[in-house]
Parts: structure tokens; sequence; C-alpha cells
């Protein structure tokens, strides 16, 4: 009987085989299997990854971000400083809106004048405007934006937001452009405009068909696209939130690409016939020690005392921690093991930068000559449903920490709690990931070591409170100096010095996984997106 | 009749208020919204602005209140993901969700009546054997495994239907409904086989229970005894009477299926009101995890009604005691 059903399995493999290899590739048309839903379709309305990966493909930006979070020219084909607090942008020519409006440099300037007036976004895209104070219109083509202090990254921010047509949105005179409010424009559109279509006309490389929340989200091409237009006349994503029925929907042949698909799947894709794609993400997975309470929460046998405010403890965490052991077994080679905040070769990470080598005997040397030689008891904070592997990471370095003398307690939660606790600053150490959403080091260092400071935007993300001063000087500094070269430099020096006072411990970056049919290549991106102008036929 | 009912009413009332105090202090304690919407990128003078503009600086007290003067005025707040009307955004998932609940409470019924009866009417036969057995299956295995399996089977193995999702509708007054196009209703069996599953298990064990019993009864011997056809005895005699404890069993679980047939909505990425509620709860959107909940609250009370009426109309002697009372 076991065996027959067996027979008759194996039987049934090779005609759904025999059927995949029959049906013919359906033309153009392309569907994709999304891990997250986009919450609207309008492209000022959160800002947040599935929202911003659907945005690239209906409305283009000034600067585009390519695979590699390189600014490539996008609206405007070029753009330089004119003086420290001045830019210039040369617009393309020639490009068309979807409605049929022509391209000019008052949409921008609509663009900009909406953002803020989105009603209740959740996440506004304001944090990449309000560096703008000023807006003026050289000529049709040609725009100068006025910031107040020097700010360098003006060309990747304006890399963020789509670019709406001013006179398809009823504006016909001038706009006379304000941060705290436009003169000269009726009405702005409504989120709702842009996910019923009434309103979605961009310049992308995609148009608006139909969006069926929880369903589908289906775009056609732009056949009047000023760019190289897609090879696909219809693209539909559905969204598939559970890992398993998403790798399901691929194996059914369903949808031919998905996103994210489990590590522990990955051989069973490959393994029917399937394709995976992965590359290096901008994401860094790292522990962030308490800096500042003393006692601090989930430490014993200190006698009251926070170990993690000297740095000997924290570097002795740093060589108790076997990052390749981590990337090899829970990870299935599938990470890079982490020496900085942001992987080689994206802007201002240092060339060559290591992560300190697996040295448990050191460990224990540096714990006895901070006086905790008996080490001590830790509870290590991490979620269990926001990163990749995320709770058997924190196991695995709770195991390294208990071999040293730090004997270490996991303590694992769904994301929601996971974040409102640690914002409380509940965890002495905790693990937790971070994205380089500009693809640059002042990203990281700004958001998780600067000293938090409400009025200057600093430490947003820094819950373990490190405070620098000389580190904080630096990252102002490059934060002010829009010459690439010199920014560069100092970003460099800053990440080092981080780096050297174990201020945070990177452990690996993240490679993200996309899996499709035969006959499909993707160039992975290190910004996690799933964009479909980078889905091409193989060969 | 009226002081049932009306008493009936004041329950209801109360079940309703004290869900609101519950549901709303329980979704409240838990996490915060604004760290699961904000960019990271956002500052921290960014992430107090968002938090004061979903009024979410104000003690809990003040939250609570401003959501029953709302929620007295017909306004259960507006989604913190979405910006629309929790009522609105449940309502648009409600035709996914009722339709496939109705499919599966079919299954249900047309399946688990028929088989349940049979093991009844011959428990020792192998086909009363080889149902009880199946049901138990039914019972046991866990709904996720179930579905996926399906998916396997049908889907990925065969190919004979689609794994996931809703597929074509058609607008029937203005509500978009599968069941009308080959392309919908094929997305639809799977997710409601899976969904009917416990239930035909459920319905078969409650028909077989009943018909031994009814079958001992004196009017069924009567019946026999009078001459009737076995086929009159069992479709009239036998079947009406063991239909009691089927609708009220049926009517409850067609409450939970259309409120939480989550786990079923989750593996089939089916758009419905149980897929809402778990991205909802995932994503911290309180306003719909809340209004969702004192939704549902509101179809059970109306759903027991309704079985209350039709005891009425199976059992004249609810009718007469009610006529009494």
């Amino acid at each position: 009987m076991g065996n027959e059903f067996m027979r008759k399995s194996t039987l049934l493999c090779a005609v759904s085989l025999a059927a995949v290899l029959a049906t013919p590739v359906a033309a153009q048309e392309l569907t994709i299997g999304l891990s997250s839903e986009p919450s609207a379709l309008d492209p000022h309305y959160h800002n947040l990854g599935p929202n911003n990966a659907m945005r690239r493909h209906t409305y283009d930006s000034l600067v585009l971000q390519d695979e590699k979070q390189q600014l490539q020219p996008a609206l405007a084909t070029s753009w330089k400083p004119v003086d420290d607090t001045t830019w210039e942008f040369k617009l393309r020519e020639g490009v068309t809106f979807h409605d049929g409006s022509p391209f000019t440099a008052k949409d921008v300037v609509f663009t900009v004048c909406r953002i803020p007036t989105v009603e209740d976004s959740p996440s506004s895209f304001t944090v990449y405007t309000k560096a703008i104070t000023d807006m003026q219109i050289k000529d049709s083509h040609t725009l100068i934006l006025k910031t107040a202090k020097p700010y360098p990254l003006l060309p990747v921010e304006v890399s963020t937001w789509g670019v709406l047509s001013a006179t398809a949105n009823g504006v016909t005179g001038d706009i006379g452009f304000s941060p705290d409010g436009c003169t000269g424009i009726d009405s702005y559109p409504k989120t709702q405009a842009f996910n019923d279509g009434s309103k979605a006309f961009g310049t992308g490389p995609f148009k608006f068909k139909e969006f069926t929340r929880g369903e589908k989200i289906v775009l056609e091409r732009n056949e009047d696209y000023w760019g190289t237009k897609p090879h696909w006349q219809t693209v539909t994503f559905r969204p598939i939130t559970s890992n398993g029925p998403r790798v399901a929907a691929l194996l059914a042949g369903d949808v031919d690409m998905i996103d994210k698909p489990p590590l522990q799947d990955l051989e069973r894709i490959k393994s029917e016939g399937f394709e995976v794609a992965q590359g290096l993400s901008n994401r860094v997975i790292y522990l962030h020690f308490d800096h500042e309470q003393e006692p601090t929460p989930g430490i014993d046998g200190t006698d009251g005392k926070n170990p993690f405010k000297d740095a000997r403890v924290r570097e002795a965490v740093s060589k108790a921690i076997n990052r390749e052991a981590i990337v090899a077994r829970i990870m299935g080679g599938v990470a890079v093991p982490a020496g900085e905040l942001l992987p080689q070769g994206m802007f201002g990470s240092t060339p060559g930068a290591v992560h300190d080598s697996y040295d448990p005997d050191a460990a224990k040397k540096l714990l006895a000559d901070a006086g905790y030689g008996d080490g001590f008891k830790l509870v290590l904070g991490s979620p269990n449903d926001r990163y990749i592997n995320d709770a058997q990471i924190a196991q695995a370095v709770a195991q390294m920490l208990t071999r040293v003398g730090i004997e270490t307690e996991v303590d694992a939660m769904t994301k929601s709690t996971f974040f409102a606790r640690r914002n409380k600053y509940e965890f002495s150490l905790y693990m937790a990931g971070w994205g380089s959403g500009t693809g640059e080091m002042s990203s990281p260092l700004r958001a998780l070591v600067a000293t938090r400071d409400k009025d200057k935007g600093m430490g947003g993300t820094n819950r373990g409170r490190y405070s620098d001063a000389e580190l904080d000087a630096m990252i102002e500094e490059a934060l002010a100096t829009v010459d690439d070269d010199k920014r560069e430099s100092i970003l460099r020096q800053a990440s080092q010095k981080a780096m050297e006072n174990y201020a945070i411990l990177p452990l690996h970056y993240e490679v993200t996984p996309w899996a499709y049919r035969e006959g499909l290549s993707y160039t992975p991106r290190t910004d996690q997106y799933t964009i479909a102008t980078g889905v091409k036929p193989a060969g | 009749m009226l002081v049932y009912f009306l008493r009936r009413l004041g329950q209801s009332l109360f079940v309703i208020a004290a869900m609101a105090v519950l549901v709303f202090i329980g979704v409240y304690a838990i996490g915060n919204p604004i760290d699961m919407m904000i960019s990271p990128d956002a500052d921290q003078a960014e992430m107090e602005a968002a938090i004061a503009r979903l009024g979410l600086d104000k003690p809990l007290w003040e939250q609570f209140y401003i959501f029953v003067i709302n929620a007295l005025q017909g306004d259960l707040g507006n989604s913190f993901v979405y910006a629309t009307p929790a009522v609105e955004l449940i309502l648009s998932k409600l035709p996914a969700t009722l339709e496939l609940a109705f499919l599966a409470l079919l299954f249900a019924i047309f399946l688990g009546v028929p088989l349940g009866m049979i093991a009844g009417l011959r428990p020792n036969s192998l086909a009363g054997k080889t149902i009880m057995t199946g049901s138990i299956m039914g019972f046991s295995l866990p709904n996720f495994w179930q579905g996926m399996m399906l998916i396997l089977l049908f889907a990925v193995i065969l190919r004979w239907l689609p794994s996931t999702g809703r597929g074509d509708t058609v607008d029937v007054l203005g509500v978009p409904v599968s069941f009308l196009t080959w392309d919908g209703l094929s997305h639809m069996l799977l997710p409601a086989i899976n969904l009917a599953l416990f239930k035909t298990s459920l319905v078969i064990r409650l028909a077989r229970a009943g018909t031994r019993e009814v079958m001992l009864q004196d009017y069924v011997k009567f019946a026999r005894a009078k001459g009737l056809s076995e086929r009159r005895i069992v479709l009239v005699h036998i079947a009406k009477n063991i239909m009691i404890p089927v609708v009220t069993i049926l009517g409850l679980e067609l409450g939970s299926m259309i409120a939480f047939a989550v786990v079923t909505e989750t593996v089939f990425a089916w758009p419905g009101m149980g897929k809402l509620l778990i991205d909802s709860i995932q994503a911290l959107d309180r306003p719909v995890v809340v209004a969702y909940l004192m939704l549902t609250v509101f179809i059970f009370i109306l759903i027991n009604f309704v079985v209350d009426m039709l005891y009425c109309v199976l059992d004249p002697r609810v009718r007469l005691s009610e006529a009494k009372a």
C-alpha cells in the first residue's frame, strides 16, 4: 500500500513536471507573490519598504537609486551644488505623465508642496523634504533647491519620493513655494484617488490598472516611457504573507516569482527546477548595549553595576561571538559576517574592515581584567518574527556568551512587543537590525550611535543611549560636508571610532533571496525591494 | 414572549458593553503602533508628531472615553494603517468571508448529515466504521496542516486547483462575488473544504448520535408498526428530529467560520476578514482589531437570535412553552 502510494506520487510528480515543461511561457505577463502588501498606492502616504518598492513602478523620482543604491539620473538628468546651500537640478525634457501632461519643474514643486499635506499618513515623507527651504523654477526644466544648512544628503533624499503632475491635479497658474504651505494650489489629491486610480498618474515605467486590497495590484506597461521600456505588458502583484503558502504558490505555478522565500526552503525550491537569486542587502543585524542605566534591567550578579559601561566587557562580548558559525549554521551561508554597520563597497564603509575573530580565551581574560572573572547573568532581548531567523541567532549568541561566563537567557518575542519594550529601555543587551535607506554610512551612524537629540534629529534608534561627543561632532561634520570624497573619509573615520569603542556590535549583513520560475532572471537589490523592471527573461 | 425578547436584548447590550471594555483595554495594552508603522528613518520629532496625530499621547481613560463617544455615534474609528474607517474596511472584506463560510456550511450540511445518518443507521457496517474513522481524522488533524496538504496535493502535485488567492469576481448589486465564475469557484474550493472539514466531522458525530437515539423512540417503532416505508421513516421522522442539535451547533459554528476563519484565510491568502484581523493584530492597527471584535460580538448575538427563532420553527414544543411564558 505504502509503496504503491509512493509510486503513484512519483508518477504524479513526473506528470506534473511534464506539464510544467509543456506550458508555453506566458508572453509578457508576470505575476509576483509578495510577502508584504503596500498599505496604499499613494506614493506619499506611507514611508515604508513595501510602499516605496511599489511606488517605483508608477512614479519616477528626480534621482534613481539603482540595485546597489548608487544614484543615477532619472527625471533629473544632472544635479550639482551651486554653493553649500544651493543645488541646481537639470530636468529631463520630453517626458509625459500617464495622463499625457508634460513633465516640468512645476510638477516637482507641486509634489514637495503636497507631501506635508497627506492626511493621516502613518509615516510621512516630510523626513525627506523638510531640508528644502526654498524652490525656484529657473526655467521649465531647471530647478533650484535651497537648504538652510549645507546638506549633502539632498540628492539621496529626492530619490525617495515620486513626482506627481501639477496639471493633472488642477494647477493652472504659478505655485508659490513655502515650507509652511504653498500658494496657487486649490486642492491636493486624496490618498483614495491613487488607490482607485483616478489620479494615479506618474511618469514611471508602469501605469496603474487595478488595485483590490488584499488580493492584487495590476500594472500595465507605459508605452510612452522615457527610459528603457519594461519587458512585461502586465504585472500582477499578489500579497501572500505566509511563507509556506507563498512557496507553494510558486511551486504550483500560480505565481512566476516570490520575494523572501524562507532560507530552509531554498534547497527544495532549487531541486524542483526553480531558480533563486540572492544578494547582499544594506541591513546589518547588531547587538546594542545599555550604555546608560545603572543598575540595568536583566543583569544579575554584578552588585548593581552595569558591566557594559566598561569597554573591556563589550570587547569580550564581541570576541565571544563566533560570527562565522552563526552565518554557516543558522543562516545556511546566506549572510555575510559584519565588521561594520554597512557592507563593503557602500558609501562610507571602510575597505577591508574586519570583525573581531572568535577568541573565547581572550574574552574570558578581558572579563577577568574588568573584574567579572566569575561572570554575570544576562537577559538578551530579541524579536522572533522580524529578521531572518532572528530568534535562532539570539539563541546562538546566548550559548556563546554563556561559554565565556556570561550566563545568558534569551527573551524572544513578537516584533510589536519587542520594539515597544526596547523603546522603553527594558533590555541591557538587545538584538535588532538596521537597513540604510540612503545607502550610506551616515544613516546607521546617525540613527544608532549618535547621542539622542530630538532637536538635531540624531540618535533616533539609539536605544542603548550610547554617547560620545567626539563621534557626534564627526557625524555632524559629515552631514554638513557637501563634497562627496571628504564626506566619505569623515564617515569612515567615524565608523572606525564607533567600532573601536565597541559602541555597538555588528553581527552580520542579511542576504536577500528571491525565487522564480525557470526562464527568468532578477538582479538582487541591496534595498531588498522587488521591482518588476528588474525581472527579465533569461538569455 | 415580549418579556423574553426584552430580557434577551438587555443581556445582549450588557455583553456588548463588557466586550467593549475588555477588548479596548486588552488591545491597548500591547505594544506601540507607531513602532510598527513609522519608517526607521524618522527622527524623534517626527515620531512624536505621529503619536500625537493618532491620539496615543493621551491617557488610556481619555482614549477610551473618545472611543465610547464615537462608538455611540456609530463611528468605530479609522484604521491607523489605511486611514479609512475601520468598519468600512471590515465590511469590504465581508463578502469574501461570507461566501467562503456559506460554501463550507453547505459542505458541512450536505456531507455531514447524510454520512452521519448512514453511520447511525448501520453502525457496524464497513461504511459506518469508515465514516466514523474519517470524522476522527477531520477532528484531530490541525487545520493549518490540512490546508497545506490540500495545497500540496491539489495545487502543487496534481495542479487541478489554484493554490491561493481569490480569482475572478463578478459584481452582484455592487458586491464582488466569486461563486459565479469558474475561476472564482475553483479558487474557493480548497479553502472551503479546509474550513468545512472540522465542521463536517462535527455534524457527522451529532447526526450519528441523534439517529441512534431517535431510532429507539416509540414514534419510530410506531411508524414501523404502521407499515410506513423505510424511506419515509428515515427522511421525515428521523431526519427532522436529529436536526435540533445540528442547527444549534452549526449556527454557532457559522459564527466562528465567519469571524475566525483566520487560519484558513491565512493559509490560502484569501482576502477575507480573518486575514484582515491577523494582519491588523500584527500591525497593531488597534481601531481595526477593536471594531472587528465588536462586530464579531454583534454577529454572534445575531446568529444566536436566529437560532432561537429556528428552534420555534423546528420544534413545536419550544413554540408552546414560549407562548406560555
